[in-house]
Formats: C-alpha cells, sequence, structure tokens
C-alpha cells in the first residue's frame, strides 16, 4: 500500500523538481484536452510553448513576451509576501485597476500640457492608488479581524463598476464621439509608457519589474523584514515571541501587493492598452496567484514562472488564429498548471514510501 | 425617480428568488466548512453547474435533469480539490482558487455552443390555499419549486447537523480531526463526503441562475456569487438558521438596487451595482463572526 511520511525536512531537491514537472503534467494533460477538442495535440503544445519563442515570426512574438510577462512578474512578487505571511491579498486584479485608473486620471488632467513631471506624477498615483484599495481589506482585518480574502475579492467587482463608470463618464474622451473609453495616453507623449529600447518591448513597467525582482530578493534573503515575513508564516506564535507586530505586517504586505498591482495597472494603461476601458482588464491580477505560486514565492522562480505564463497567454493567441483553438482551453491549461504544481508538491513535504498492511 | 412604480409584494417575492442561489451554494459550503475544510473554489463549481445544468436542460428539455447535471458536474469538480487536499495535503486557499480559475474556464469552454439560447422553462408552483392568502401568498407560495428545494435542504442540513448521528461525527471532524481521528472515524472519507456535498449544492446554485433567474448562458455569469456565499456562511457563524437571514439580507439588496435601477434612481447604474458587494463586506465588518470550527483549513495526516 502507498504510504507518505512526513519529511523531516523539505526535500531541496523536489523543491526545483515539483514546478518542472508540474508543467510537464500539465503539457500531457493539455494534449489531452486538445486531442479531445480535435486539435493534433503536437502541433497545439509546439505552437503554444514554443512557436512564439523559435517560429519564424518569433521577432514579433518576443517583445510581447516581456509585455505580457511585465504585470504578471510586478503583481506576483507583491503577492508573494503576503502568501508567504500567511495573508491573502486575492483582489490584486481590483487594485491593479484601481491604480490604472487614479494614473491615468493624473495624466489626464494635465492633458494636453508637456512636461516631463507628468509621467511620474502619475506613476506615484498609479502606485497609491492600488495601495489604498489594498488598505481596505488591511484595515479592516486588522480593525474588525474580517477576512481579507472574502473584502478583497469583493472589491474586485467594486473596481470593476468603478472602472465602468469611469470609462463612459467621468474619464471619457471629450473628442470621442460619445464612445466610451478616455483620451488615448499612449498618442500623449508626456503620459506615454514608452519602450526604453524601441521594438524590444522593453518599456518601463518592465525595468519596474526587473527592479521589483532584485529588490524582493534582497529583501526577502538579506533584511529583518523578509525574516520576519518567513517567520510568520511558518510559526505565527514564535514570531510573535519574536517581536513581529502581526498587524503592521498584515499592512505593510497588502501595501506592498497593492502598490505593485496598482503600478503595473498604470504601466499597462499608460503603454500597452493605452486608455481606460471598460474591458481594460483581462485577469492577469488572477493569473498572477498562479505565477507565484508557480515560483514557489521566490523572486527568482516568479520571474521565470511569469515569462512562462506570459508564453501561454501569446502561444494561447498563436493558436487561437492560426489553429482556431477557444481561448478557454488556455484558461483551463493555467488552472491545470496551478492544480498540477499543488498537487506534486506533495513530493517536497512527504516521502512516498510502500508498506504491506499489517496483518 | 419614481419610487411608486417599487410594489412591495414583487420586492420580496423577487428577493426570495434572488436569495435562492446564495442558499443553495452557502449551505452546501457551510457543511464543508463545518467538518474542517475551507474550500474557496465555491465560485467555480457554481459556474461549472450553471453550464452542466443549461447542457444537460437545454438537450433534455427538462429543467429538472438538468438540475440533476448540475448537482453531478459540481460534485465531480469537487473531487478534484477533495484528492488534493485530502490525499495529496494541498493547502486548501491556493487549491480553492485553483479551483476557481479552473471552473471558469472550463465553463468558457463547455459553454461555447451555448451563447444565446433560451433555457427550456420551468414554471412556477402556485401551490393551493396558501398561494391564495393575500400578500403573504404571491411573497411566498408562488415560487418555482427550487425556491422551496433550497429552503427544504437548509432545513435538512440543521436537522443533520443537530440531531444525527453522523452530523455528530461531521461537526467532531471539523472541531478536532485528531480527536474524531483517535476515536476511530475517517476523517478523510467524512470530509471528502462533505466536499462532495457543498460541490453539488453550488452545482445546483450555479444553475438556478443559469435555468430560472437569467435563464441563459453567458460567460462568468455568476459574477461573485460563489464568494457572496462564502461570505454569507462567514456571517452565518457556521449556523443554517442565520444563514437564510444573511441570504435573504443579501437578496433584499440586490432585488432593491436592480428595481431602483429600473426605477430610475439619479445615482448612475455602475454605482448600483456595487450595492451587494458593499453589502458584504459591510455585513462582514459589521457582523462579529462567531467561532469557526477548530481544524478550519488545517490539512490532515494521520502519522504514526
Amino acid at each position: 500500500m502507498i504510504m507518505l511520511e512526513k519529511r523531516p525536512q523539505p526535500s531541496q531537491a523536489w523543491t526545483f523538481a515539483t514546478p518542472i514537472l508540474a508543467v510537464l503534467l500539465t503539457m500531457f494533460c493539455g494534449g489531452l484536452l486538445f486531442a479531445a477538442l480535435g486539435q493534433n495535440p503536437f502541433v497545439t503544445i509546439r505552437t503554444i510553448f514554443l512557436d512564439p519563442l523559435f517560429s519564424e515570426f518569433a521577432w514579433f512574438y518576443r517583445p510581447q513576451l516581456l509585455i505580457k510577462g511585465a504585470p504578471l512578474v510586478l503583481i506576483a512578487i507583491g503577492l508573494s509576501f503576503g502568501f508567504r505571511a500567511g495573508i491573502w491579498n486575492i483582489g490584486a486584479e481590483g487594485q491593479y485597476v484601481v491604480g490604472a485608473i487614479c494614473g491615468a486620471a493624473v495624466g489626464l488632467a494635465f492633458y494636453p500640457l508637456e512636461s516631463f513631471i507628468i509621467f511620474p506624477l502619475m506613476i506615484i498615483a498609479g502606485a497609491l492608488g492600488g495601495l489604498l484599495w489594498a488598505m481596505i481589506p488591511g484595515l479592516l482585518r486588522v480593525r474588525f479581524g474580517t477576512n481579507e480574502i472574502l473584502v478583497s475579492l469583493m472589491l474586485v467587482y467594486v473596481a470593476e463598476q468603478l472602472l465602468a463608470s469611469m470609462a463612459l463618464g467621468a474619464l471619457r474622451n471629450p473628442d470621442g464621439m460619445g464612445f466610451p473609453g478616455s483620451r488615448n495616453l499612449s498618442q500623449y507623449p508626456s503620459a506615454a509608457n514608452l519602450e526604453i529600447i524601441s521594438g524590444s518591448g522593453m518599456h518601463w513597467g518592465v525595468l519596474t519589474a526587473f527592479l521589483a525582482v532584485i529588490c524582493a530578493y534582497v529583501a526577502l534573503s538579506r533584511h529583518i523584514f523578509g525574516f520576519n515575513v518567513r517567520l510568520s508564516g511558518q510559526s505565527p506564535r514564535a514570531a510573535r515571541f519574536a517581536g513581529v507586530n502581526p498587524s503592521a505586517l498584515v499592512l505593510i504586505c497588502m501595501g506592498i501587493s497593492g502598490a505593485l498591482a496598482g503600478l503595473a495597472g498604470l504601466f499597462e494603461v499608460a503603454g500597452p492598452a493605452g486608455q481606460i476601458s471598460i474591458d481594460f482588464n483581462v485577469g492577469y491580477g488572477f493569473t498572477a496567484i498562479i505565477v507565484a505560486f508557480l515560483g514557489r514565492l521566490h523572486p527568482v522562480g516568479i520571474l521565470l514562472a511569469g515569462g512562462l505564463m506570459a508564453l501561454t497567454y501569446i502561444g494561447g493567441e498563436i493558436a487561437q488564429s492560426n489553429l482556431g483553438l477557444p481561448i478557454a482551453a488556455i484558461q483551463i491549461l493555467q488552472g491545470m498548471l496551478l492544480f498540477f504544481l499543488l498537487a506534486v508538491d506533495v513530493l517536497t513535504n512527504y516521502r512516498v514510501a510502500w508498506q504491506r498492511v499489517a496483518a | 425617480m419614481d419610487l411608486s412604480s417599487i410594489n412591495p409584494i414583487l420586492l420580496l417575492a423577487s428577493l426570495m428568488v434572488a436569495a435562492t442561489p446564495i442558499i443553495l451554494a452557502a449551505i452546501g459550503e457551510l457543511v464543508v466548512e463545518r467538518a474542517g475544510v475551507l474550500n474557496l473554489g465555491v465560485e467555480g463549481m457554481m459556474i461549472t453547474g450553471a453550464i452542466c445544468g443549461f447542457v444537460v436542460a437545454v438537450n433534455t428539455g427538462s429543467p429538472w435533469l438538468g438540475f440533476l447535471g448540475a448537482a453531478i458536474g459540481g460534485a465531480l469538480l469537487s473531487v478534484i480539490f477533495g484528492v488534493l487536499t485530502q490525499i495529496l495535503l494541498s493547502n486548501q486557499v491556493a487549491t480553492g482558487l485553483a479551483l476557481t480559475l479552473f471552473g471558469l474556464g472550463l465553463s468558457a469552454l463547455m459553454g461555447q455552443g451555448y451563447i444565446g439560447i433560451k433555457a427550456p422553462s420551468f414554471p412556477d408552483w402556485h401551490i393551493p390555499l396558501l398561494g391564495d392568502i393575500p400578500v403573504i401568498g404571491p411573497i411566498v407560495f408562488q415560487h418555482d419549486p427550487m425556491v422551496y428545494v433550497g429552503l427544504f435542504i437548509v432545513a435538512g442540513v440543521w436537522a443533520f447537523l443537530r440531531y444525527s448521528r453522523a452530523g455528530l461525527i461531521l461537526r467532531a471532524v471539523g472541531e478536532n480531526h485528531e480527536a474524531a481521528h483517535a476515536l476511530g472515524y475517517h476523517v478523510v472519507r467524512v470530509r471528502i463526503l462533505a466536499i462532495m456535498f457543498g460541490g453539488a449544492c453550488a452545482g445546483l446554485g450555479g444553475a438556478y441562475l443559469s435555468l430560472v433567474r437569467v435563464p441563459q448562458w453567458t460567460e462568468g455569469m455568476t459574477a461573485g456569487a460563489g464568494w457572496i456565499a462564502l461570505a454569507i456562511v462567514v456571517f452565518a457563524s457556521w449556523r443554517p438558521g442565520r444563514l437564510l437571514l444573511g441570504a435573504y439580507l443579501f437578496g433584499g439588496v440586490t432585488v432593491l438596487q436592480l428595481n431602483l435601477q429600473a426605477a430610475g434612481a439619479a445615482i448612475a447604474v455602475e454605482y448600483l451595482s456595487m450595492a451587494p458587494y458593499l453589502a458584504t463586506i459591510a455585513v462582514l465588518v459589521i457582523m462579529r463572526a462567531g467561532r469557526a470550527p477548530g481544524s478550519l483549513g488545517q490539512s490532515f495526516h494521520a502519522s504514526r
């Protein structure tokens, strides 16, 4: 009979092996799913995972990898602090939307003035917007003990309604002939999130994402804050004895994740998306949760996981246009990846042992 | 704004209908949490139930078979959660989220050929005698059968938890799984059964949306109803009676804001649509939650 034996310490080797195993299992089961949908599984898997990098049109897709990966990495880095400490901010999608609204509003307020100060001000507004939106569940948890999972999630739906109201009302383009949606920020030089190196996809958000990875790495491995976060997650009691203030930790972790999600929203609205519109948000805030877990809540892991997830987005779009694969299949593939990751994670903490059933 | 266009009897009657999907999903989750498991995948199971029920009902022409299919669909999806959290000991919060993301994708894929079709009609019951009582009759006794099925399940769960031996075992498993294990109860088996019941109920709740309340299939149509159900369970302090209260309160806010929209209130539609979510947050803040089941959210591994 198969038994699970708890390991004295989590296995180092499996910590690295499980994400790879999970990706392979997902490719296998994804292949079965695509076959069931009447596609050639090998062609589909190749289209999703390899074509964005190595096909003849890869020069077009590689910049996309940075553009799609940056918000995912940025949000996931923020979430990873809270997740390590047992603080579950599930509403990054809402903070992303509010960050975008605040940042765009600041930019639009200056239109048509041109000044170098506008874009930095927008960045600050975006980060603050996300931070304040995340403070709502944070403060409610600290003050009233409400569940931050539920509150942050409810606020996603509130933020989506706010977005709709902004796109139709306050931020609507006055020259847009009544169509919903704001002015296009990417055509307003002072407010545009331009590419730092033309044609590379490397905009300011990508740079910020890389910076966030480095800062998070230093904070987690070299700073007392990172130690406190890890301690609180592994043993809340020990953390309290060590003098960690749990309320402050909740607020800081929610604040970091909110601010980074807000930044991601701002860079998206000022760059690739260009404008506030009703369907501005595409679920980066939720996919970032998968990215954070796939990267084992480690900054470098998150960077790699963000790249992989961006790959499935782009590959999914290619498969949709070339093979007619429904985009929902990619969503299933991403959900499956998280399932397999959680499933094979058992190998990190437990040893599989074969035992005869005692008579 | 024309407030006189809002008919209080119709308002209260539609309140019962609006609360039903939440009641169904929440009562299932209540049983799951009383067994010590936190399944955050209610939204995913609901939407999967919504499309399963819709597909079966459209193809067979029978809403009843649709509801059966929805319950089976929801339960099957919840088995994934059960295996991962109970046998492979994965983190319940993360697995529940994965279930929601997966369910949203799965339902979108399954529902591709079903957009824009109308569900077979599910006529209201006009209960003889009771339905003829003035005022109370139209409010309480003239609904479709699923409204009463929902109430019946709540009453059944209440009696099961309070009076039955199996209910006592389920509560013991939820309060202290080590002790329940020491007494010889199968913690994992009890929990997986509870999870499947929760999945089936969430499926019914989803199907109520796609077959009765809307009645159509659109992607993402549950729009947070599963999360609201989770909040209602906390609000109810894990007790079936208060769960009804919470669900009707929520149903009231939903119906009222819809009526205000129709009556042409001075507030923009978007802000009125926020009301149910804001009300849920307010309720979570104001109501001190009771004590959660002792082993809620913890993995159980029978080590020796």
